[in-house]
């Protein structure tokens, strides 16, 4: 016998017509499937009652075994037993640091490979196993299959993050109905929407990743008007501050893939019995070595003292991107099961100086927004909400002089496509390389290459005049597609930024931060490159002019015509910006006269043979 | 007959009113279609139609239109478990038959 759900007035489905749908928090440390049941969301639970399914999967020679069942084998197999693959997913083995996983990673052709005694894994199908179960437990829990599913990703998620965990859903045999980024969906859950306004920051600290946001809310409309974060800072970096203090104080052989897996399941647990009680005492043997320790709050508190400071920091930062103080804010959520650290509370708090939203279950409120959200998509709501995102980071082209061009800035509201002309450097050029970057740098050096197409087939015609439109699009998802058309042929040519798994993410906080603090040195490089890229410019002019026309010239004009155009480029290789200019002003001075022989001789050449009241002006 | 529900029931209905922060009661209905003929409806209710007979039972509002009421005059709504799934069910003692999940139904 079918069960029924209460539904919204009139949107009551035809029989075997579910519209089943759920929203899933795949976590870095932990995992939850919810789902709007009766209009209410909840978490969906597994058989032995629980609500998190520990993002963990273990492999053996015949089974896959995912949740508590293979954190079990954390201790007594740890290369076989794979958690916080999300922080390996759309990655390549040169993004991370192999010290912090237990596990024997080696690159599979721009993958990470994992190898088990279930053969090679990479972290896709890793993801899809932990997937698989979230959908088995909602399909057991709501009665049948199920028409689709959010996910949310941290907001930092690059392109090629955001594509592998797609890849994951599908193989897990999930549609996916949007990624949503994870503070969006928090702000859901705590039905911001039914506010008619104001300005909220999300503070979400999880297993693996940290990411604030500062939302805007108006009419009950979201706008996420600016993002920070650390897509490698989490509870496992607070966790890890305490084992390297247990390391330095009783000299344990981290290096043994099992005692480091022993001290991180120890340090874990004192973090968490911080939470809620003072102080808390251990006693240990790990490795031969007895550990006898009193831990207290106002201890571990001092151990995570930078870490701390790195997330304010980041709060800070966001501020400042949406132009806002905190005075300004309406409210503060916390999210990510992290924040129950009484120490992260008390400084947010402090920053703010006023109560933080945190009556939800931190561990919980993504996935519930992330099925409330799933629920409008299916069209089971009461009402439709929109959800805006935005870039985290600039997406640009590369220009002559390896010079970036910005096309969408960071922090643009998606989805957004934006177009730009760019037309040919050289005459009778076919084919422009269109080489996409995304950061906030002014070299494509300091910049991320996302990807890389040529635009063939351009009509030959002199410099300037081909007109070559590129259009940069991002969808809700935040995929980038770029395309490029030559506006008089319509010859078109475009890429999908897609799989090059493992751009190199690690560097976004970096990259961020690098972009503030190298601003000068980038306008330095920019100008030159541009004074550059001019000389070379007037440098294949003049020698084009004095291979057509030098007979217009004496010979004293041609050899200095010609000194000049040496000297420009010998100083061409060096970095003096002011000296290249100079000696382009020389030469540029020294040949206008000889600019202006050469116009009299090709208006003659039109004019000859050809009486006055032929000639059209 | 009247329409009723059982104290399990209705405990969840209210809840459920409760926390969507709306509502006046449900309403019990027959839509025709389905693999045998009709389907159930079973919705949150925010404006009586003026057809609508009100039923009342355990505190909850239960509307039904005078169309509908011909096919499940005198049904118990019960809420139920099965395994992980739960949710409401229609004890109506006008059903001849049903298709196999139960979902659509004939009189």
């Amino acid at each position: 016998m079918a069960l029924l759900q209460i539904s919204e007035p009139g949107k009551s489905t035809m029989p075997h017509e579910h519209r089943r749908v759920i929203g899933i928090d795949l976590g870095t440390t932990n995992s939850l499937v919810a789902s709007v049941i009766s209009g209410s969301p909840a978490i969906l639970i597994q058989d032995d009652k629980s609500n998190l399914l520990p993002s963990v999967v273990y492999y053996s020679k015949n089974t896959v075994q995912v949740g508590n069942e293979a954190r079990d084998h954390q201790s007594n197999d740890a290369e076989n037993t794979i958690s916080s693959v999300k922080r390996l997913i759309g990655k390549t083995i040169d993004d991370v640091n192999q010290v912090n996983f237990p596990l024997n990673l080696s690159d599979g052709d721009g993958v990470i490979n994992i190898k088990t005694s279930n053969g090679m894994k990479n972290p896709i199908e890793v993801s899809a196993e932990i997937l698989k179960m979230l959908r088995t437990v909602a399909e057991n829990n709501l009665g049948g299959e199920l028409m689709g599913a959010v996910v949310t990703v941290p907001a930092y998620f690059d392109d090629a993050q955001r594509q592998a965990t797609k890849d994951a859903c599908q193989l897990a045999g999930l549609n996916i109905l949007r990624l949503i980024n994870e503070p969006t969906a928090a702000a859901v859950a705590y039905g911001l929407d039914k506010k008619s306004m104001g300005q909220f920051v999300v503070f979400d600290l999880g297993g693996g990743t940290f990411d604030v946001s500062i939302l805007n809310l108006s009419k009950g409309l979201f706008e996420v008007l600016a993002t920070h974060g650390d897509a490698n800072l989490g509870g496992d970096d607070f966790d890890q501050a305490i084992v390297n203090f247990l390391n330095n104080k009783y000299k344990l052989n981290i290096k043994d893939i099992e005692v480091q897996s022993m001290i991180s399941i120890l340090a874990r647990e004192i973090k968490e019995s911080l939470s809620n009680k003072k102080e808390v005492e251990i006693l240990k043997e790990i490795n031969g070595k007895e550990i006898k320790e009193t831990f207290t709050q106002q201890q571990f508190k001092a151990l995570v003292n930078d870490l701390i400071e790195q997330t304010l920091k980041a709060t800070k930062n966001a501020l400042n991107d949406a132009k806002l103080s905190t005075d300004q804010i309406d409210g503060v959520i916390m999210v990510g099961g992290s924040t129950r650290m009484p120490c992260i509370q008390e400084a947010v708090g402090n920053l703010f100086k006023q109560d933080l939203l945190n009556d939800l279950n931190p561990d919980e409120v993504v996935a519930l927004g992330a099925a409330i959200q799933a629920n409008i998509l299916a069209g089971n709501g009461q009402e439709d909400i929109l959800l805006l995102d935005v870039t985290p980071l600039s997406l640009g082209i590369e220009t002559m002089g390896s010079i970036v061009e910005r096309i969408i800035p960071r922090n643009t509201t998606l989805p957004i496509a934006m177009a730009q002309e760019f037309t040919t450097y050289k005459d009778g050029q076919t084919a422009m390389i269109i080489h996409v970057v995304q950061g906030e740098r002014d070299l494509v050096d300091d910049c991320r290459s996302l990807a890389k197409f040529t635009l063939k087939k351009i009509p030959p015609m002199v410099a300037g005049a081909a007109k070559i439109k590129v259009t940069f699009q991002v969808d809700t998802d935040g995929l980038l597609s770029v395309s490029a058309e030559e506006t008089t042929t319509n010859e078109k040519a475009s890429i999908e930024v897609k799989p090059s798994y493992g751009l190199s993410e690690d560097n976004i906080k970096t990259m961020l931060q690098s972009s503030y603090d190298l601003a000068e040195e980038d306008k330095i490089s920019r100008a030159l490159a541009e004074t550059k890229v001019e000389a070379n410019q007037l440098i294949e002019l003049t020698q084009k002019a004095l291979d057509a026309d030098k007979d217009l010239l004496s010979d004293s004009e041609l050899t200095s015509i010609k000194n000049d155009l040496k000297d420009l480029i010998n100083v061409l290789n060096s970095s003096n910006n002011d000296k290249i200019k100079e000696a382009t002003k020389q030469l540029n001075t020294k040949s206008e006269p000889f600019a202006a022989k050469r116009m009299d001789r090709s208006i003659q050449k039109a004019l000859t043979g050809k009486s006055i009241n032929k000639l059209e002006f | 007959m009247p329409i009723s529900m059982t104290e399990k029931a209705a405990s969840r209905a209210k809840n459920y009113l409760e926390s969507r922060g709306k509502g006046m009661g449900l309403k019990l209905a027959v839509k025709t279609t389905g693999c045998s003929g009709m389907a159930y409806v079973l919705e949150f209710v925010d404006e009586a139609s003026p057809d609508d007979q009100i039923f009342e039972s355990h505190g909850i509002k239960i509307l039904v239109d005078p169309k509908s009421l011909i096919y499940i005059d005198g049904t118990e709504l019960d809420f139920v478990r099965e395994g992980l799934n739960e949710g409401f069910q229609f004890n109506n003692p006008n059903v001849k038959d049903s298709c196999g999940c139960g979902e659509s139904f004939t009189v």
